[in-house]
C-alpha cells in the first residue's frame, strides 16, 4: 500500500525523522485555520499518489491564513494525471538553502535492502540515476544488522554531503531505517530532503510503500487505506477476502492460482483481439484450495460488475477438486437467481485437474442455458470471447 | 537423480497438527513420500497418523535423521520456524505459507545464508516433487509420474497445468519457487541444478510480472545452460502498479512487464508460448524430436 505524503511524514515523525509541521484538510476553511495555527507563510499541497504535483500546481506557498483558504480552493479538485485532488497538506513553509535525496527500499535482485543517497535532491531521482550515475550512492543493507551510525555515515561520505549535514543526514538514514523495519515498509524516500537556511535537516517531501502481508500486526495500518481511492467492487471483494483486481474489460475472469488467472487474462486479451477487441474486466484468484462458498462469492461479485458481458471460469484443480467447484458455480447461480440478482450473462468453464470428470458432471446435470463447458483453456478463451463480442453489440 | 529431492529424502512437517499440515502430510504420505516426523511447539509427543511429532526441530532431527523440512505454519511463526530449521542444520527448509511479511524473509533468508547450510524453497510456493520419489510440499503427486523434463515455476497452479499438458513424458523435478518479492531459491538455482542432473533432459521455465529474476536468468541461459529450455511467462495484460495475486506480481513504472523478460528469454534462444498449452507443446517437440 502507497500511502500519502502526510501519512508518511506523520510515520516520520513518529520514528524521529524531522519534518516541517502540518496538517491535512479537505476544504479551505479548515486549510484557513490550519495555516492560523501554524502562523506565519505556509505551503498548500495537493495530496496524491503521483510525482509532478508541483508543475500541475498543485503546490501552492502562501504568506497568511486567507491565502492559504484561497490556494486551497484552487487546489481542490484539480486532475493531476488522472488523480483528482480531494485532500490538501497544509504545512510550514521553510527556506531552502539545499536539496538532497535519500530512500531506503526493498532489493528484490539482491534479496535484501538497497539505500540510495545523492545531494542532487529536488528532481526525479531516476533521471540522476540515468544521466550522472556516479552522483547516486547506492549501498547494501543487510537484512539481519540493518542502517548502522557507521554504514549512514560512510554513504553520506561517499555521497559527498556538505560536512556541515553529514551528522544530520546520517541520523536521519537511520531513523528512515527504524520507520522501515517497525512499520514493515517496503520503500522509504524523502525527495527532496532540504537543508534550510538556519542549518535545519529536513524531510520535505515523503513516499511510504507498506507491506500488506505485515497488515496483521500494524492495527493502524487499516485506517491509512483511503477507501475513497478504491473501485467499489474491489472494497466488496476485499470485505469477502477475495483477490480481486478491477480492470478496464468486459470478460468476466474467475480462476484458481495467482499465474493460472493472470494466464487467464493474457489468453482472453488474445483472443480478444479476433473478437472487436474485448479484454478482461478484472482479476480474480479463489485460491489454490478454493471452497464451494469462495467460487460461489466470486461469482456473485463478477456477476454483478455492469462492465461484464460473459464470464470465464477457468480451474485447474490442484487441490482443489473441480466437484467442488461445479458445486460453487450451482449454488451461487441458485442464490443469485433466488434474490432476484443478475444471471442473464453466459458463464464459460474449463474444469480441469482433480476430480474433472465429477465437475463436469455435475454442470451437464445442472443443466443451466448459460453455463457451457469447454475443454481447453484456448478454446474457453476463444469462445467466452466470442460471447462478450456478440453481447456488446461491438 | 533429479534435484534436491529423492526417494532417501526424510521429511519433516513443521505445523503437521494444524489442518492444513495434517492434510498435506496424508496426501504426501500417500504419494509415497517418507515423512518420518512433525514438529509443533508444545505438542511433543504426539502422533499423527503414527508419525511421531516434536516439540523442536533439532529433538525431530536426532530422533529421525529428517533432511527435509515443510512448514505449514502461520506466517506471523514463519520466521522462527525457518530460523529453528537453519539452526538445526536441515539442509532443505521448503516454505509453504503464504501471506509472510517482507522483512521477516529477507532475514530468515539472509540467517540461512550466514550459515550456509540450509537451502530455502519458498515462501508462498507449493513446494518441491521429483514423481514417484518423494513430494516436499503440496504438488498433487497423481498428476504426472517421474520422466525427463525438470520444470521451475513461481505459480502453483500454472506447474499443475504444465505437468498435466506434458503427462505422458513425466518430470525429473518440479519446483514451485513461489511469487513473493524475496524467495529462498531462484530460476538460476533452478536451472543450474537442473542443469547438472543426469536425469533431467530439458528444462520448462515458468515466470510471471515483477522484479528482473526471470531476466537475470535469461543472461545465465544464454551462458551457462546447454540443455533445451522453453519458457512461459504470464502478466501481460496486468496493469502498472497493481498485485495480481502474488505479493511480488507487480510491474513498476517499466520495471518487471511481461514483455521484457518474454524479450530476454527470446534474445538468448529459449523458445516461449504464448499460452501455457502452446509451451507444453513446443517442449513436447523438443522431448519427441
Amino acid at each position: 500500500m502507497d500511502l500519502y505524503e502526510y501519512q508518511a511524514k506523520h510515520l516520520f515523525d513518529v520514528h524521529g525523522v524531522p519534518v516541517t509541521p502540518g496538517e491535512v484538510c479537505t476544504s479551505p476553511e479548515v486549510a484557513h485555520e490550519i495555516a492560523r495555527k501554524i502562523g506565519g507563510p505556509v505551503v498548500v499541497k495537493a495530496q496524491v499518489k503521483t510525482g509532478g504535483r508541483g508543475k500541475a500546481g498543485g503546490v501552492k506557498l502562501a504568506a497568511d491564513p486567507d491565502e492559504a483558504a484561497a490556494r486551497a480552493q484552487d487546489i481542490l479538485g484539480l486532475d493531476i494525471k488522472g488523480h483528482v485532488v480531494s485532500k490538501l497538506l497544509v504545512t510550514q513553509a521553510t527556506d531552502i538553502a539545499d536539496e538532497y535525496y535519500v530512500s531506503i527500499l526493498l532489493d528484490r535482485t539482491n534479496r535484501a535492502f538497497l539505500a540510495m543517497a545523492s545531494v542532487e535532491g529536488g528532481v526525479e531521482i531516476e533521471q540522476v540515476a540515468e544521466e550522472r550515475p556516479e552522483a547516486l550512492v547506492r549501498r547494501r543493507v543487510d537484512a539481519l544488522e540493518g542502517m548502522t551510525p557507521a554504514l549512514a555515515r560512510e554513504i553520506v561520505d561517499e555521497a559527498l554531503f556538505p560536512e556541515a549535514v553529514r551528522a544530520a543526514t546520517a541520523d536521519i538514514l537511520v531513523g528512515l531505517w527504524r520507520v522501515m523495519v517497525s512499520e514493515d515498509a517496503t520503500l522509504v524516500e524523502v525527495n527532496p530532503l532540504v537543508l534550510t537556511t538556519d542549518g535545519q535537516v529536513l524531510a520535505l517531501d515523503g513516499k511510504v510503500t507498506l507491506d500488506g502481508n505485515a497488515h496483521y500486526r500494524h492495527e493502524h495500518h487499516a485506517d491509512l487505506l483511503d477507501r475513497d481511492a478504491v473501485d467499489p467492487i474491489e472494497l466488496r471483494a476485499q470485505s469477502m477476502d477475495l483477490n480481486y483486481v478491477k480492470l478496464q474489460g468486459e470478460v468476466g475472469i474467475i480462476g484458481n492460482g495467482a499465474g493460472l488467472v493472470m494466464s487467464t487474462l493474457d489468453v482472453v486479451a488474445y483472443a480478444g483481439e479476433e473478437f472487436d477487441g474485448v479484454r478482461p474486466a478484472n482479476f480474480l484468484d479463489i485460491g489454490g484450495g478454493a471452497s464451494a462458498e469462495v467460487m460461489s462469492n466470486g461469482l456473485d461479485i463478477v456477476l454483478n460488475d455492469p462492465d461484464v458481458r460473459a464470464v470465464f471460469v477457468n480451474v485447474f484443480g490442484g487441490i482443489t477438486s473441480c466437484d467442488a467447484v461445479a458445486n460453487g458455480i450451482v449454488g451461487a447461480i441458485e442464490a443469485l437467481s433466488g434474490r432476484g440478482g443478475d444471471v442473464s450473462k453466459p458463464i464459460v468453464c474449463r474444469i480441469d485437474g482433480n476430480n474433472a470428470e465429477l465437475g463436469r458432471a455435475i454442470l451437464n446435470d445442472f443443466g443451466h442455458e448459460l453455463i457451457e463447458l469447454v475443454d481447453t483453456m484456448d478454446e474457453a478463451a476463444r469462445r467466452v470471447a466470442q460471447l462478450a463480442a456478440s453481447r456488446t453489440g461491438k | 537423480m533429479s534435484i534436491w529431492l529423492d526417494s532417501q529424502s526424510k521429511i519433516l512437517v513443521q505445523g503437521m497438527t494444524g489442518a492444513e499440515g495434517t492434510k498435506h502430510t496424508r496426501r504426501m504420505v500417500a504419494s509415497g513420500a517418507q515423512v518420518v516426523a512433525g514438529v509443533t511447539p508444545g505438542k511433543g509427543g504426539a502422533q499423527v497418523d503414527g508419525i511421531p511429532v516434536f516439540g523442536d526441530v533439532t529433538s525431530a532431527v536426532d530422533a529421525t535423521g529428517a533432511n527435509v523440512c515443510v512448514v505449514f505454519v502461520p506466517p506471523r511463526f514463519t520466521k522462527a520456524a525457518v530460523e529453528e530449521t537453519v539452526d538445526a542444520q536441515v539442509p532443505l527448509c521448503v516454505v509453504i505459507t503464504e501471506g509472510v511479511p517482507v522483512h521477516d524473509t529477507a532475514q530468515f533468508f539472509q540467517y540461512a545464508q550466514n550459515s550456509g547450510l540450509t537451502r530455502i524453497i519458498g515462501p508462498n510456493c507449493p513446494g518441491i516433487i521429483s514423481p514417484g520419489q518423494s513430494n516436499a510440499g503440496i504438488i498433487p503427486a497423481d498428476i504426472t509420474g517421474r520422466g525427463r523434463i525438470g520444470l521451475v515455476s513461481k505459480s502453483g497452479t500454472l506447474t499443475y497445468q504444465m505437468m498435466y499438458e506434458l503427462r505422458d513424458i513425466g518430470f525429473s523435478t518440479c519446483v514451485g519457487i513461489g511469487g513473493d518479492p524475496i524467495i529462498g531459491t531462484t530460476h538460476i538455482d533452478c536451472l543450474e541444478a537442473f542443469e547438472n542432473d543426469p536425469e533431467t533432459d530439458a528444462i520448462v521455465m515458468i515466470g510471471e510480472i515483477g522484479g528482473d529474476a526471470e531476466e537475470r536468468a535469461a543472461a545465465y541461459i544464454g551462458e551457462y545452460v546447454t540443455k533445451p529450455v522453453v519458457g512461459y511467462v504470464a502478466g501481460f495484460t496486468a496493469p502498472e502498479g497493481k498485485t495480481m495475486g502474488h505479493a511480488g506480481a507487480i510491474v513498476s513504472g517499466s520495471s518487471g512487464t511481461a514483455a521484457a523478460k518474454q524479450d530476454a528469454l527470446e534474445a538468448v534462444g529459449v523458445r516461449v508460448g504464448k499460452t501455457p498449452s502452446e509451451t507444453a507443446r513446443l517442449m513436447r517437440a523438443i522431448i519427441t524430436g
